[in-house]
């Protein structure tokens, strides 16, 4: 499998993303907003088909529209604008309309747009891994050097605007990231799937673990296990990847869950 | 002595033309003890989220150590015990981890903790008797040890100023003795002023220095030992 330089790409892409997703849907999940990831994912279809109807690398766009719709989100809910429901109603609906209409305008109704909804092993290039990496690292050190300042934020945001915290900077820093995640998962996980690669490995490890650290550290060993596993599926039964990463990563959330339960029997 | 707190025409109302407090004026000494009571829906929480900035008055001026609130809270003078504390959070944080969070300060933001820092954790937990959970999540504790575990996060910053809302809501009678008991040797050994807030004034009544009854101002001011009698009338003072 791995003599084939599109899998080593892939492979090479999807550990990145596997750690990655976890690591920035851990604060999503915690601050109870597991599904702004599928809200952002629904604008980063937009910015695809944008792509296509200006001959602009739908990457480029994508990576543009997800930070901002992302920052959108975040400010609605912490300017008490909106409802936190009725913001991501906001973003999925208009998102995806203005995919549609893009995507007509342009087109572009292809197998190649198929391959940004549902992933494909086939699309990672040395470019687009180059800049997965480069973007993915920055995300995950970003991450390693504020953890303790986010953690203080999501256990009490209160309190840590009392203690002068930046609240709303940290805030807005995670929902970033999230639009990053998903620009850079697209290829891999495809855009309709990448939120659950964000949320799944998290609450499967939160029922195994007994600290905010072991969370966070099983979550990204989950997400990269289920990449590469799904990925092996994908290779061998010729799936779409991002079905076959989801349905892993759903499975080790049973997993977990079973085990769970079992261990904290008397 | 050195003012913590100054408060000076306060007036504040979510509806601005129906005023939840109306002219409030005080000043607190540094490292004083000051237990506020209060019917329910008379302003005992508005007036300490005014003074910890989470809202702004509408008129007059509020002074933490002689700082505007604002600068106060970046500067780190102030930690807050929130009413019904609890784990905004759903992974499993240990009692570590919370009273780690306490550490963290807009000057301390980023990187990991230093070796000062984890001593500092590890003497605040030590202080209030947790050191033996200090790996447990917090969730497996009971009531008041959980409020013991947010005291320590609160201490953890070393504040100057230490404000508790209704700490010893939802404990039973004992916790709550063991609590006032525990606040007494932290206000005697920190030298942090205190300002403590809840209906059940009783638990700290010999511990507090000076009483607030707050009823949309300030109805009494004065020595716990001197509140008329007509104020230990639950629905009034403790209602």
């Amino acid at each position: 499998m791995l003599d084939h330089e599109f899998m080593r790409l892939a492979f090479g892409a999807g550990a990145v993303v596997g750690v990655l997703a976890p690591a920035v849907g851990f604060f999503l999940v915690q601050r109870r907003m597991s599904l702004i990831g599928d809200g952002i994912g629904h604008v980063a279809f937009a910015g695809v088909a944008l792509g296509y109807l200006l001959g602009i690398a739908p990457v480029a766009t994508a990576l543009a529209t997800s930070v901002a719709g992302a920052v959108a989100v975040e400010w609605l809910r912490a300017n008490r604008r909106t409802a936190g429901d009725q913001a991501l109603a906001l973003l999925f609906y208009t998102g995806i309309a203005a995919g549609v209409v893009f995507v007509s305008s342009a087109g572009a109704l292809n197998a190649n747009l198929f391959s940004f909804l549902f992933g494909s092993i086939l699309t990672v290039t040395r470019g687009g891994l180059l800049l997965v990496a480069l973007l993915g690292g920055a995300g995950l050190a970003l991450i390693a050097v504020l953890y303790r300042a986010l953690v203080a934020v999501a256990l009490d945001e209160e309190g840590a605007r009392v203690a002068g915290l930046p609240v709303g900077t940290l805030n807005v820093v995670v929902a970033g990231l999230a639009g990053v995640t998903i620009a850079l998962s697209m290829r891999i996980v495809g855009i309709l799937l990448i939120a659950a690669l964000m949320v799944l490995p998290v609450t499967a490890a939160g029922r195994l673990a007994r600290s905010v650290a072991s969370t966070l550290t099983l979550a990204m060993a989950i997400g990269l296990a289920s990449v590469f596993a799904g990925l092996t599926v994908a290779y061998y039964a010729d799936l779409a990847p991002g079905g076959a990463i989801v349905l892993v990563a759903a499975g080790a959330y049973v997993a977990a869950a079973a085990a769970g339960r079992l261990a904290s029997r008397p | 002595m050195p003012l913590a707190l100054e408060l000076d025409g306060v007036t504040f109302g979510y509806d601005p033309r129906r005023p939840v407090l109306e002219d409030v004026a005080f000043a607190v000494p540094e490292g004083q003890f000051v237990a506020i009571a209060g019917p329910n829906g008379g302003g005992k929480t508005t007036l300490l989220r005014l003074v910890v900035g989470l809202d702004r008055p509408q008129t007059g001026t509020i002074r933490v150590f002689e700082h505007p609130v604002g600068d106060a809270a970046r500067r780190g003078l102030v930690a807050y015990l929130p009413q019904r504390a609890h784990l905004g959070i759903e992974a499993p944080a240990t009692v570590r981890e919370v009273v780690a969070a306490g550490r963290v300060t807009r000057r301390r933001l980023l990187g990991p903790l230093s070796a000062a820092d984890r001593s500092a954790v590890d003497a605040a937990i030590a202080r209030v008797g947790l050191a033996e959970r200090a790996d447990a999540p917090v969730a497996t504790l009971s009531g008041g040890q959980q409020q013991r575990a947010y005291i320590a996060k609160a201490i953890a910053a070393e504040p100057r100023l230490l404000i508790l809302d209704e700490p010893t809501t939802g404990v039973d009678a004992d916790a709550q003795d063991a609590l006032a008991s525990l606040l007494a040797r932290l206000h005697g050994e920190l030298h942090v002023t205190v300002l403590y807030v809840s209906h059940e004034f009783g638990a700290v009544e010999h511990v507090a220095e000076r009483l607030l009854l707050v009823r949309g101002g300030i109805a009494f001011d004065g020595s716990p030992a001197e509140l008329p009698e007509r104020w230990h009338d639950p629905s009034h003072a403790h209602a």
